[in-house]
């Protein structure tokens, strides 16, 4: 096992250890004015543009959902038509898979990856910023489509054919241009990260000297360059369909909508995980952090994660349990979901042994971290419940299924981006947000997520299908709280955008190294981060003896 | 002892929640046949295995964050490696899982034989509403949501079986191995009756298949579970399980129905006879895309009110009920309508909310479309 520790120490015997200080000469030729961001090729910049768009995403996605949840709050049609309702729930899911999860976790990426690896920019800066701004124009067509003649997307933001094709509302060739969009986006993205942990590493950075960050954001990449161009096939086999007479989902045509379902689904679920594997990254850097006690099983971490992205590419027919596969399909599909839960429960385990005999405080950062570990965990529970084919077909397309997905997509990937927010506002911004006010958002968003997301368990065991807008009455009560739940959570996260801003207005002056038990390379530069960063790399080498 | 005493209290405690939940409907049913308590069983095994290894994980944590504050002078240690340990926590839950495939392996094998079956009946699905045909029995009918427009809007009260309710359930005998055929006509749905643990997808172009034997007579109730447009909370499915001798005297009524209903092909029918007859089939089929006075939802579904290309072309009118329009939402109903429906609901549509075209088509017109 390669030794994590000494990164810190041999740093200190490095030359260039704040690489701030040929900051002045650069801001020269830097654009200003109001295309400033625009062409930025910065990649704090752009970490940032990323970040301000997931959240924009975030807050418009999470509107949707109170529709939603409003209209659920009682039994009955009140506030939406049916049609309407669609749409929100495709749209929501859609936004918050492709508008605000994704492009989190890669504006943590952009700002992080080059910090933690001591590399002065992402390898491929222009490319960078055409990923970005694809986004925007992504998403506005997306939303645009809410106003065109028949409405947007009402077909699940798993867009099963051929509800999507023939039975589509004419906007769908738009939804269609803007999801191409979004997955080129995607794609460049990868492939930047990719390049810039496999060449711009800090001299004497060996992989396994890398932080977990960086290492499941390393392998969520090469998972995006996999399945991106397959999503990318299906939704132009979608176009073909719609616009030019091609059958492929069409079964009166000959063609066959489980096609549809195979092949969403091999993008889908390492889609999956490509909204969790960084999550898990951010989790196992802040633990060590507060514990003030380095990561238990780096090493392990790491074969977890490469072994997770494995087995994600033989999973996807799980999602497909009652479509009719042979059994000996289901029983190969039912195993390897089962086995999936090994690696998940190492990296459970890895962090609680990391928090046994650490020093523990309990910082904003941390308290959404230990609540990832819990509720991640509660996720990843009924997972294994719905990996039982058996019991999948009571569970499947109900309430369980928006439950489970919902705990880890929720207070698993959303916690994990809030709690990377909160740790490295001091490094971006050079305040401290406000401890406070952030555990005041911390508790309403534990409390309001779980009221939320725990009665649907509940709802979906007594029969509830999702996707429907009005209920039978034994699933009344269960409605009601999670839409009480829904109100305060959704809510809550106005505080959150009200302590970013105060992080980014002023505050508490913040060290290069903000929290005392950070040992990454990115709390040796100043904080705020200037422009640029390690333009003389950080030597790593060992010293020789 | 003590510690005894108070696992035994606290076993006890968390049956009797378990009991509790399912009382008030908290949990899954353990339902009317053999499999559906198979999968029951399953379901609470798995979930008491969560339980425990989430009650040991969790008490960890827990244990740690409590007794090695920094507040309360925790010094960190520095270890980060445990070999054995890792061994053992990879190992541990491989073998729980192992013992969890076993009895679902045997469960699953034994949902897939659906052999031998004493009743087939052909499952499809349409937007929004079931289709039941009873293999080789020549009864086939529609099974509509019945729960009136005004409670779901809120100016009624809401029934007991709100929105879990039909004009015409699903019948079956009890004891009896019936093997379900699933299909659908338009979009994917989803047949799905918790009582039965049966879930099965209806999939234009293929045909499933699902069994069940229900122990009990009743009524069972479920829902489509696959998003299959608009209308998908609103196409519930019932099922009404009765003893053999019942069943077969509901047949035998069924089929002389049937016959009745078919018959009238040859005669000449009168405008108020078809409007009367037309105004319930287009109740219970078309109006839920139509819409009930006939305004449509564009561009998805037309209008047929003063939809003058309709008007115009009695011709197209009558193709485009029988054969469906392929490439649209609009569905062939010439194998689940009889060419009286047809004439009927055509007529009804040339005359009803204004569109005063005063054409009367008989059912011997298309029964020629229908049997060329």
């Amino acid at each position: 096992m390669a030794p994590k520790l000494p990164l810190k120490a041999r740093l200190e015997h490095s030359e260039n250890v704040a690489g701030g200080t040929a900051v002045q000469d650069h801001d020269a030729h830097h654009s200003s004015g109001p295309l400033r961001w625009l062409l930025t090729t910065n990649h704090k910049e752009i970490g940032t543009l990323y970040l301000i768009f997931s959240l924009t995403m975030f807050l418009i996605g999470g509107a949707m959902a109170l529709v939603i949840r409003l209209e659920l709050f009682q039994p009955g049609l009140q506030l939406v038509r049916p049609e309407f309702f669609n749409q929100m729930t495709t749209m929501h899911g859609l936004i918050m898979v492709f508008g605000a999860v994704m492009p989190g976790f890669v504006g943590l990426a952009n700002w992080m990856v080059p910090l933690q690896i001591g590399a002065p920019d992402m390898a491929l800066p222009r490319l960078n910023n055409f990923s970005f701004w694809l986004l925007p124009v992504a998403f506005l067509l997306l939303l645009s489509t809410l106003l065109m003649p028949g409405g947007g997307p009402n077909f699940g933001w798993t867009f099963y054919a051929p509800l999507s094709t023939t039975y589509a509302p004419p906007s769908t060739t738009f939804f269609i241009l803007a999801m191409h969009m979004a997955g080129i986006s995607s794609i460049l993205g990868a492939i930047n990260i990719i390049a810039t942990i496999l060449n711009l590493r800090a001299p004497g950075m060996r992989l396994m000297d890398m932080t977990l960050f960086v290492w499941t954001w390393l392998i969520t990449a090469f998972l995006l360059i996999a399945v991106m161009p397959v999503l990318a096939g299906v939704i132009t086999m979608m176009l073909l369909d719609i616009n030019f007479g091609t059958s492929f989902f069409n079964a009166a045509g000959g063609g066959d909508p489980v096609l549809f379902q195979h092949l969403f689904w091999f993008f889908g679920h390492p889609e999956v995980y490509i909204m969790i594997l960084p999550a898990f990254g951010i989790i196992s850097v802040i633990v060590p952090a507060f514990a003030r006690k380095p990561l238990f099983g780096y090493a392990s971490m790491v074969y977890a994660t490469a072994s997770i992205a494995i087995l994600s590419f033989l999973v996807w027919a799980h999602h497909m349990f009652s479509v009719g596969l042979p059994l000996i399909a289901e029983l190969f599909f039912m195993y390897t979901t089962m086995l999936i839960a090994v690696p998940t429960g190492v990296k459970v385990f890895n962090w609680i042994a990391t928090l046994f005999r650490g020093s523990i405080t309990f910082e904003t950062p941390m308290l959404f971290a230990l609540a990832f570990i819990v509720l991640f965990t509660i996720g990843g529970f009924s997972g294994l419940m719905l990996a039982i084919a058996p019991a999948d077909f009571q569970y499947h397309d109900t309430y369980f299924v928006v439950a489970h997905f919902h705990y880890v997509l929720v207070p698993g990937a959303v916690f994990s981006i809030m709690a990377a927010v909160y740790y490295w506002l001091p490094k971006w911004t050079g305040h401290y947000p406000d401890e406070c006010l952030g555990r005041w958002h911390f508790w309403l968003s534990v409390i309001g997520v779980n009221l939320l997301f725990f009665p649907m368990h509940f709802a979906g065991l007594a029969g509830m299908p999702r996707r429907i807008p009005d209920y039978a009455l034994q699933f009344a009560d269960f409605n009601m709280a999670s839409s009480i739940g829904g109100f305060l959570f959704g809510f809550s996260q106005l505080l959150f955008v009200w302590v970013v801003i105060k992080c980014v207005r002023g505050g508490v002056t913040a060290p290069a190294k903000a929290w005392d038990g950070a040992t990454d390379l990115e709390w040796s530069v100043p904080s705020p981060a200037p422009l640029h960063t390690f333009e003389t790399p950080p030597d790593l080498r060992r010293v020789a003896g | 002892m003590r510690k005894t005493y108070v696992l035994a209290a606290l076993i006890t405690g968390l049956a009797g929640l378990e009991r509790n939940a399912l009382a008030n409907g908290w949990n899954m049913p353990v339902g009317v046949t053999e499999v559906s308590r198979h999968v029951h069983g399953l379901h609470m095994t798995i979930f008491w295995i969560c339980v425990v290894i989430g009650a040991v994980v969790f008490s960890v944590m827990f244990y740690s964050l409590f007794r090695y504050r920094r507040s309360k002078g925790a010094q960190a240690a520095n270890f980060h490696e445990h070999t054995t340990v890792e061994i053992f926590w990879t190992a541990i839950p491989l073998l729980i899982l192992v013992a969890m495939a076993i009895p679902a392996t045997a469960t699953l094998r034994h949902m897939y034989d659906a052999s031998e079956a004493d009743l087939e009946v052909m499952v499809t699905g349409h937007q929004w509403r079931w289709h039941y045909d009873y293999v080789g029995e020549d009864v086939g009918y529609f099974s509509n949501l019945t729960t009136p427009r005004e409670q779901i809007d809120g100016t009624q009260a809401k029934d007991a079986n709100y929105l879990l309710e039909v004009d015409q359930p699903l019948v079956l005998p009890v004891d009896r191995k019936v093997r379900l055929l699933m299909t659908s006509s338009d979009v994917i749905h989803s047949w799905w009756v918790p009582d039965l643990a049966v879930k099965k997808d209806a999939i234009p172009g293929f045909v499933n298949e699902a069994w069940t034997r229900i122990d009990e007579p009743g009524i069972y109730r479920g829902q489509c579970a696959e998003l299959c447009g608009k209308d998908h909370g609103f196409m519930p499915v019932v099922v009404h399980a009765m003893a053999q001798d019942e069943f077969d005297a509901w047949l035998a009524e069924r089929k002389q129905e049937a016959a009745a209903a078919a018959s009238g092909v040859d005669r000449n029918w009168t405008l108020p006879e078809l409007m009367e007859r037309g105004e319930q089939v287009y109740g219970s089929i078309c109006a839920s895309c139509h819409q009930p006075e006939g305004q449509g939802l564009p561009p998805t579904f037309p209008a047929l009110v003063g939809n003058q290309a309709l008007l115009e072309d009695l011709e197209g009118h009558i193709d485009t009920v029988v054969n469906g329009v392929a490439g649209t939402p609009m569905p062939a109903f010439s194998g689940t309508l009889n060419a009286v429906d047809i004439a009927a609901v055509i007529t009804f549509e040339r005359n009803a909310w204004g569109n005063d075209t005063g054409d009367i088509i008989q059912p011997s017109t298309i029964q020629a479309q229908l049997s060329p």
